[in-house]
């Protein structure tokens, strides 16, 4: 990763609330991060805390209403996408910036042919004629490992199985080349040997192709292997971000310490039981006033209910929005 | 596909026997004589001189195997004959109506473009409308196009067309006089003022009919739109950056039209029955009329036989539905 490069994405301040008929949800809660070119980015937290929407917010996946932007910006290659009109977004997803959902079942079309919806974001954004989108999408599906590429374009959706089916997602998200590919738990729903192929193939795409990489996951196990940094977020914040090495060395949010304790295979000792963290996710109804994860805190400080930390730096490149100080086991003291 | 529906077809020959066995004994037995109608002056040797000239003496079974053959093997060689001018038929007796003493088949071969005319049309203005209709309601859930559209089906769904139908006849004829209240069936369209005439008598038969059915198919198609709209290849198709239009009238609607395309096809033989009422409403002498006059008459052979041409339209495009169903959707199609 060339450090200190300009990022391709760059994310300051989302704020993404839906307006229900039970009142306002602030999925995300001022979300800043950024992703470097080449760089794969992990996100981490568990279900409903906010992964998907913030995604989502960047590239206007998101129905509105009921979702609503309050503020922020994300500028993409010079461009605020949160200010881009829907023809510019449009443009812009599946050719520059490239997604993958996480199931497979049911993220292809089941009426048409693979081959078509790998020719569509060609054909649309390449400006492919029939002929050159077709060998084009035989070469990706080779390339993501499907062999017999070429027969199988006439196949439809519920012909191949649920890791082949996350294959021809990926090559559709990669179809244009794009700079980002935002991949959202995209081995969740699958068993864990094709898990760790997919990973594999990722990896190896990768180094083929080059592009940033967002890697949103809700166990840390997964992107141990191949993530540059990880952000894990907790009530639709960032509640600490760091280089994965660093992550797993010395985890600061006593959230990130919690999520480090299920992940088995990182802990190793057989004896000691999964252990889980107690309670649920919050849903937020109005911005938090106070840490999101107090209510589940096995440090709370008498600050922390009056008052939500602001991230904060405790190393270049790695931070974490916490009062606790887990070296001293007190207050942190900036 | 093509192995299915041979399959299916052979299926159909037992079930089509069965039906017409049912409907064959249950008129049979029914009560009723078709010498009612004969005056009480006419001696009895006579009337049974008559009974027998119908073949009412023999015996069911007997009878059940004439009607039958007469049905699948007479009248077929008789449509042949008519249209390559050859002979297979001549020495067959055809199925003859009691009422009329003429063959089944020529009057109802009479009767059905005025069924098809009123019937057909209303059927195809409910689809073309109805379909965009459903499409939109579903894009725009709760807009004011929805509502007003739930309104107006509902009314659709629950006025009967008895009601309907008397109700356009008060307005448009009684009052506003813009369309007879009577359906002219001795018209014939030979130049513009008959085809306008010809258009003007269909208006509001055609109006009470389509309501009905357009308000069914938007219902369903509404529904299926809305089904498909959240499902996750609809994000996968935004996410590509497709374009709404493409995203909605190519993704969502063919997968959509799946279900809908079936009730279409299963709604076509009902529509037959269903005109029953709306043709008397509006005096169309159609096969509905036909029916309900067979009927009132005892004419059990007409009755027998319209009710089995219902059974078999209804066995028909029960397996047009399952083939259009296995063509559009590639998941049966390749089971
Ligand atoms: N369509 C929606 N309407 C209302 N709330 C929603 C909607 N989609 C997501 N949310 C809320 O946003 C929060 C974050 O959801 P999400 O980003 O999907 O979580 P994650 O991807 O981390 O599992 C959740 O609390 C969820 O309830
Ligand atoms: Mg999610």
């Amino acid at each position: 990763m060339p450090d200190g490069a300009q990022p391709i994405l760059d994310v300051r301040d989302l704020k993404t609330v839906f307006l229900t008929r039970g009142g306002e949800v602030h999925a995300v809660n001022d979300v800043s991060f950024d992703l470097r070119p080449g760089e794969l980015l992990g996100v981490v937290g568990e279900s409903g805390s906010g992964k998907s929407v913030t995604m989502m917010s960047l590239i206007g996946l998101l129905p509105m209403p009921p979702a609503e932007i309050r503020s922020g910006r994300a500028i993409f290659d010079g461009l605020d996408l949160l200010q881009a009109d829907d023809d510019t977004l449009r443009a812009i997803r599946g050719a520059r910036i490239g997604f993958v959902f996480q199931d497979p079942m049911t993220s292809l079309n089941p009426v048409f042919t693979v081959g078509f919806q790998l020719m569509e974001p060609l054909r649309k954004h390449m400006g492919m004629s029939k002929a050159q989108a077709r060998a084009r999408a035989a070469e990706l599906l080779d390339l993501v490992g499907i062999p017999d590429a070429a027969a199988r374009l006439k196949d439809y959706p519920h012909q191949f199985s649920g890791g082949m089916r996350q294959r021809v997602m990926i090559a559709i998200a990669l179809a244009c080349d794009p700079q980002v590919l935002i991949a959202d738990e995209p081995t969740t729903a699958l068993d864990v040997t094709i898990q760790a192929q997919i990973i594999e193939l990722v990896k190896d795409l990768r180094r083929k192709l080059g592009m940033a990489i967002v890697w949103i996951t809700h166990d840390l196990g997964v992107i141990a292997g191949i993530a540059d940094r990880v952000m894990v977020m907790y009530g639709g914040q960032v509640v600490e971000q760091a280089p994965v090495r660093e992550l797993f060395s010395d985890p600061q949010h006593p959230y990130t310490r919690a999520l480090l304790q299920t992940v088995p295979s990182l802990r190793g000792k057989r004896a000691e039981r999964l252990r889980v963290i107690e309670g649920q996710p919050p849903v937020l109804g109005a911005p938090p006033a106070a840490c999101p994860f107090r209510p589940r805190c096995g440090h709370a400080l008498e600050r922390c209910g009056r008052e939500n930390p602001r991230r904060l730096a405790v190393r270049p490149g790695h931070e974490v929005a916490c009062f606790w100080d887990p070296a001293s086991g007190g207050e942190r003291h900036a | 596909m093509l192995n299915y529906t041979i399959r299916r077809l052979f299926m159909a020959v037992p079930t089509l026997i069965f039906i017409s066995i049912v409907i064959f004994l249950l008129l049979e037995l029914a009560p009723g004589d078709p010498m009612a109608q004969v005056p009480l002056t006419v001696p009895a040797e006579v009337k049974q001189k008559m009974r027998e000239a119908l073949g009412l003496g023999e015996p069911a079974p007997i009878r059940y195997w004439k009607w039958l053959t007469q049905i699948f093997w007479v009248e077929p060689l008789h449509l042949f004959d008519s249209l390559f001018g050859t002979n297979f038929s001549d020495g067959y007796q055809r199925a003859i109506s009691w009422q009329t003493r003429s063959p089944i088949f020529d009057i109802i071969a009479q009767r059905i473009p005025q069924t098809l005319w009123v019937v057909g049309v209303a059927y195809v203005v409910a689809i073309v409308i109805a379909i965009p209709v459903g499409v939109y309601s579903a894009y725009r859930q709760y807009s004011l196009f929805d509502n007003v559209g739930t309104f107006v089906t509902m009314i659709g769904f629950s006025v009967p067309p008895f009601f309907s139908g008397v109700l356009v006849i008060v307005i448009f004829s009684v009052w506003l006089g813009w369309f007879p209240s009577i359906y002219d069936t001795t018209l014939r369209v030979t130049d513009w003022d008959s085809f306008l005439a010809q258009l003007r008598q269909m208006v509001m038969p055609v109006m009470v009919l389509a309501l009905q059915i357009t308000s069914q198919i938007s219902r369903f198609m509404r529904a299926s739109m809305l089904d498909n709209l959240n499902l996750d290849y609809v994000r996968t198709a935004r996410a590509k950056g497709v374009s709404e239009p493409t995203v909605i009238l190519v993704h969502v609607l063919r997968n959509s039209m799946i279900p809908v395309a079936t009730v279409i096809a299963l709604g076509i033989p009902s529509i037959f029955g269903g005109a029953i009422i709306t043709e008397q409403v509006f005096k169309v002498n159609g096969i509905g009329q036909l029916l309900i006059g067979s009927i009132e008459a005892n004419d059990l052979p007409m009755v027998q036989t319209l009710t089995f041409i219902f059974a078999v339209l209804i066995v028909l495009f029960n397996l047009i539905a399952d083939i259009i169903y296995g063509i559009l959707d590639p998941r049966i199609r390749y089971e």
